[in-house]
């Protein structure tokens, strides 16, 4: 038996950053809205407070804020060939679970794409040749210039109070930032946070080898700020409790931190926690959804009708519900044929670890987004042609983490347990530093996300499964990377240096943890035969659907994906505003 | 408004005495106090707005409850008072109160059936309301309140308190004329004297009590008037004078703390964070101007601000700074659980972290404000301009009685601070109560 819930104007699908910015914006049309958020209610007092957040175990380690696999999980295999299993313990990327999502426990690091990467197909064809494209990778333009986002990235840095500090405004190149960024129209909302000892020994190398530092884009307050809702951060503290914990300081940015109670006190805004939606219903015609079905904690079975459905889940559930619900025909890597599902992307990291046993670099001190970066060796300064990859890093140094579990850097050859273990630890803890590679992740025909055939959920739906594997292209640079980072290395005399980089025949690991950048699946494009949305995040297919968030993604960029999934979620929300709203209709 | 409720006390000293009065004279309800036009009606919005500055629903909605539609509990030492329905409904309201009788009830704490209200009802304060606002009211709560039948319990307090009687006893000696007068002959600081001394009735916790436990002076003209109360072992803290917020702020700064609950220095807590979020925050602009010209005129408030002791501030920031294991408990505590937010100089950050350096509730005389927000934290209101209920949260489960103490001594004396020390006995005392809620 299911229930039929009171009709709304607009039902969001997940209560994180863009399900929260865009009810924000459609609250402001006088419209009803409800978001539906499948975990609990969160906020920083009490869920976060000093001093239980900063618990490394439960947090840290056993993930307390993140999704737990017995609940929600995807298969995974590597190859076509290989048979997908569960990824039944979190590993190599953590979704976030509960109100405000994956914004609770990130790190803060905010950049904007480069411009050249919103457009990367043709920035390779007109630049080097299709000759450089290899087989089977699938590349494509977004749809959408840097330039017409510009506005919308100003929007999300002063909505999230962003600090750092800008090198290019308006054309005009500005000392102390980075000089390779595409043009902002103004400076960050905040001055850039202190840096710590290895951020700024790393930017002393650099500048010597004739490169170009700047501090790293960050969510994390570096003084008092009020944002355009009039909510507020304070200055971080340092703690070093950012990644995997909520903010007890409400100096992260976060849904929580720079939304959320202003968006509560919208008397025409609704939400509802526990509340998992099953799949979104579509019209006899498929043409258009008439509102999503979801489960309530007591598990009663709930139809809530709709006019306009926003996706605004995780990424790889966005392109769950929309395989579940029928929204686009699933890609078929065979026949290179359907548009769900297609190019799933991930990130390319790697690093090299320096010790140093002279010198002190108190570890129990650290920012989330605390950093000094290079983009020497980003996208648009490096010859794709003459070094035989498409993609590029950014290089950076910092200490993000002051955790004491996970901050004991120690050299590889070191045993792992007893006696020598503890020598080890008093010998080397503090004193190591790392510089990390964060690069870009081509898409491929054959990375991609469909349903699984064999495992299902414990409603009874196909999991997602997920097939990706590392390629030639993103290990070549890399090991380009690695090069750059040793030499920098090298120049700052360590006594012990450890690289850690993906090489050739590295297969996907899920264990390790690297980076919950997983991108793609529902890519936004200028063509409803190459892609599942329009640029401004509409199914081509079901036309009162919005996709929000890093589902978007053609590809992987070299940045994390936060500053592109907000500003991507303001762009479109405009649009809905602007142009859906007075005649709703697919905007292209 | 609960610590009117010590005035009970001077009921019983006057007792005698009003059983010699109360016989022989009726209860008289004050008349109107200016002529208004006999077919008179409030503008759209005045009665709504009048019920916002004048804060009635701070009592008579309770928590969960509709509004106005009475059963808050007003918790006193001799029994819990319980707040009226004062919707419209017939029965259990006030939907049969005519107009004087509703104006007696603002003015002389009356009932439609002639026996007294507790002064927990501030009608030392509403009886100078003008005319226009009782009407605007009047017709505000007889034709725009839902009328809601809601029989709330009958307070019982023990006794001698129960002898309601005895109050029109101490009306005769605490209440001063009814009416509002303009004094300063601008518009602006009598509009301001208007919503501070009549509607917003801020003496009713900002003003110490007198012999009878009365307000001690109702208007500027009282040397006492606004000079600082207490409610519930918190300070009410003065308005007026040198060591006053009111000197010590730039009028802006006093006006966002207002519309806001949030300034530079400080952030609301206690009752009065209900008053900004209930009251407050819904004055017009023009009239938060007003109460802010009046107060900084009433204070003497000078455009400089005065100097701090920075010599001591200095002497506390090096010791913090220095972090020496060996310190004392009270400021190795003081880095353990609070210098994340409020930092070393006491200065926390603007409009998000509140300054303890200077904050009134840290150096007030009464310890219980301090040692409450220690124990259970305290939440911001979330208003029209800082939606943010920016939360401290409690370290009661964290901290001893004894740590309490030590740390709230070390808040009290550092910096520019200069307050006598809190003992362990009083934070053991704020515990027991607490829990007792």
């Amino acid at each position: 038996m299911v229930a039929t819930a009171k009709k709304k104007d607009v039902v969001i699908v997940g209560l994180g950053w863009t399900g929260s910015i865009v009810g924000m914006e459609l609250c402001k049309e006088g419209l009803e809205v409800l978001a539906l958020e499948r975990g609990d209610d969160r906020d920083t007092v009490p869920d976060f407070r000093y001093p239980n957040v900063a618990d490394e175990l439960k947090y840290g380690v056993r993930y307390a804020l993140m999704q737990k696999p017995r609940n929600s999980t995807l298969t995974i295999r590597r190859t076509l060939g290989e048979t997908a299993l569960p990824y039944r313990a979190l590993g190599s990327f953590l979704p976030g679970d509960g109100i405000g999502g994956a914004g609770v426990h990130w790190n803060g690091n905010t950049f904007r794409p480069m411009a050249e990467e919103l457009r990367l197909r043709s920035y390779v064809l007109e630049n080097f040749g299709e000759s450089i494209i290899s087989e089977g990778m699938t590349i494509q333009d977004w749809g959408i210039t840097y330039s017409e986002l510009e506005p919308y990235f100003d929007r999300f840095e002063k909505v999230a109070g962003i600090a750092g500090k800008a090198g290019n405004i308006n054309g005009k190149i500005v000392e102390s930032g980075n000089p390779f960024e595409a043009p902002r129209s103004g400076e960050y909302p905040m001055p850039p946070l202190p840096q710590t000892v290895d951020a700024l020994m790393f930017a002393e190398a650099a500048r010597r080898m004739g490169y170009h530092p700047y501090p790293l884009p960050s969510g994390n307050a570096s003084e008092a700020y009020t944002n355009p809702y009039g909510m507020q951060l304070g200055p971080c503290s340092f703690c070093g409790f950012c990644d995997r914990f909520g903010c007890f300081n409400y100096s992260k940015s976060s849904p929580q931190t720079c939304i959320l109670d202003a968006l509560k006190r919208k008397p025409n805004f609704e939400y509802r926690v526990n509340a998992e939606v099953l799949r979104v219903e579509l019209s006899p015609d498929h043409k258009t959804a008439t509102g999503v079905t979801y489960l309530t904690a007591e598990g009663a079975e709930v139809f809530q009708p709709a006019d306009l459905v926003i996706l605004a889940a995780y990424q790889l559930h966005n392109v769950h519900l929309m395989l579940l619900s029928g929204i686009g025909k699933p890609y078929d890597p065979v026949s290179d044929e359907g548009i769900t599902g297609k190019n799933y992307a991930y990130q390319m990291t790697g690093s090299t670890s320096l010790f140093f046993k002279d010198i002190d670099f108190n570890p129990f001190v650290g920012a989330g987004s605390n950093g000094i970066v290079i983009d020497d060796f980003a996208i648009n300064r490096i010859d794709f042609g003459a070094h035989g990859f498409i993609g590029g890093s950014y290089i950076c140094a910092g200490t993000s983490n002051g955790q004491p579990i996970r901050s004991m850097r120690l050299p590889t050859r070191t045993q792992s347990w007893g006696g020598q273990w503890k020598q080890a630890i008093k010998e080397w803890y503090g004193h190591s530093m790392s510089i990390g590679s964060h690069g870009s992740n081509m898409s491929y025909r054959d990375s991609y996300l469909d349903l699984d055939p064999t495992y299902k959920d414990r409603y009874g739906r196909p999991l997602l499964r997920m097939t990706f594997n590392w390629k030639p292209n993103d290990i070549r640079m890399t090991q380009f990377m690695k090069t750059k980072i040793e030499a920098i290395a090298k120049s700052m005399n360590p006594d012990i240096t450890e690289s850690d980089y993906k090489s050739n025949g590295a297969m996907y690991d899920v264990r390790p943890y690297q980076t919950t950048h997983n991108v793609g699946g529902a890519i936004m494009g200028t063509d409803p035969n190459t892609s599942a949305l329009n640029r401004y995040l509409q199914s081509w297919d079901v036309h009162n659907v919005f996709v929000m968030g890093a589902n978007a993604f053609p590809q992987n960029i070299q940045y994390n994906p936060t500053g592109m999934v907000g500003a991507l979620a303001y762009w479109s929300v405009a649009a809905i505003r602007k142009d859906y709203l007075p005649n709703p209709r697919s905007l292209i | 408004m609960r610590t009117l409720l010590t005035t009970i006390l001077a009921l019983a000293v006057l007792g005698l005495i009003a059983v010699a009065l109360t016989g022989l004279v009726p209860a008289r309800k004050t008349p109107v106090q200016q002529r208004v036009a006999g077919d008179f009606t409030s503008a759209g919005g005045q009665g709504e707005y009048v019920v916002r500055v004048a804060d009635c629903a701070a009592c008579h909605t309770a928590k969960g409850g509709k509004p106005f539609a009475g059963g808050h509990a007003i918790p006193s030492p001799f029994g819990t008072i319980w707040s009226t329905n004062i919707t419209p409904d017939p029965e259990t309201g006030i939907g049969s109160y005519t107009l004087d009788d509703f104006r007696a009830a603002l003015y002389d704490g009356l009932r439609k059936d002639g026996t007294c209200l507790y002064p927990a009802m501030p009608y030392e304060n509403y009886r100078k309301m003008s005319e226009d606002d009782v009407r605007a009211l009047y017709q505000h709560f007889m034709n725009e309140v839902e009328p809601v039948s809601n029989q709330v319990k009958e307070t019982r307090l023990t006794f001698p308190f129960n002898q309601r009687w005895a109050i029109r006893a101490w009306n005769w000696v605490a209440l001063d004329d009814a009416g509002f007068k303009p004094r300063y002959n601008d518009l602006v600081r009598d509009r301001g004297a208007y919503i501070v001394e009549a509607l917003g009735h801020c003496g009713a916790c900002h003003s110490p009590r007198n012999l009878f436990s009365a307000q001690d002076g109702t208007d500027a003209t009282a040397q006492a008037f606004l000079t600082g109360g207490e409610i519930d072992g918190w300070p009410a803290p003065s308005l007026r004078g040198p060591a006053s917020a009111v000197t010590n702020w730039s009028a802006e700064e006093l006006k966002a703390f207002l519309a806001s609950g949030r300034n530079s220095h400080s952030g609301v807590t206690g009752e009065m964070a209900v008053v900004v979020q209930d009251s407050m925050q819904f004055l017009t602009s023009k009239d938060l101007d007003a109460v802010v010209a009046y107060l900084r005129g009433i204070s003497g408030a000078a455009e400089q601000l005065p100097a701090r002791n920075d010599d001591k501030a200095k002497q506390t920031i090096a010791l913090l700074n220095a972090a020496d294991p060996s310190m004392d408990l009270g400021p190795r505590l003081y880095l353990d659980n609070c210098n994340g937010c409020h930092f070393t100089n006491g200065k926390g950050a603007k409009g998000v972290f509140p300054e303890l350096d200077g904050n009134s509730i840290v150096v007030a005389r009464q310890g219980g404000g301090l040692i409450d927000v220690i124990l259970n934290g305290a939440r911001m209101p979330s208003t029209e301009s800082n939606p943010m209920r920016l939360a401290m949260p409690g370290f009661r489960d964290r901290l001893s009685d004894k740590e309490v103490a030590d740390l709230a001594t070390f808040l009290r004396q550092s910096w520019s601070n200069n307050a006598g020390p809190i003992d362990e006995t009083a934070v053991v005392a704020r515990r027991q109560k607490l829990a007792a809620h």
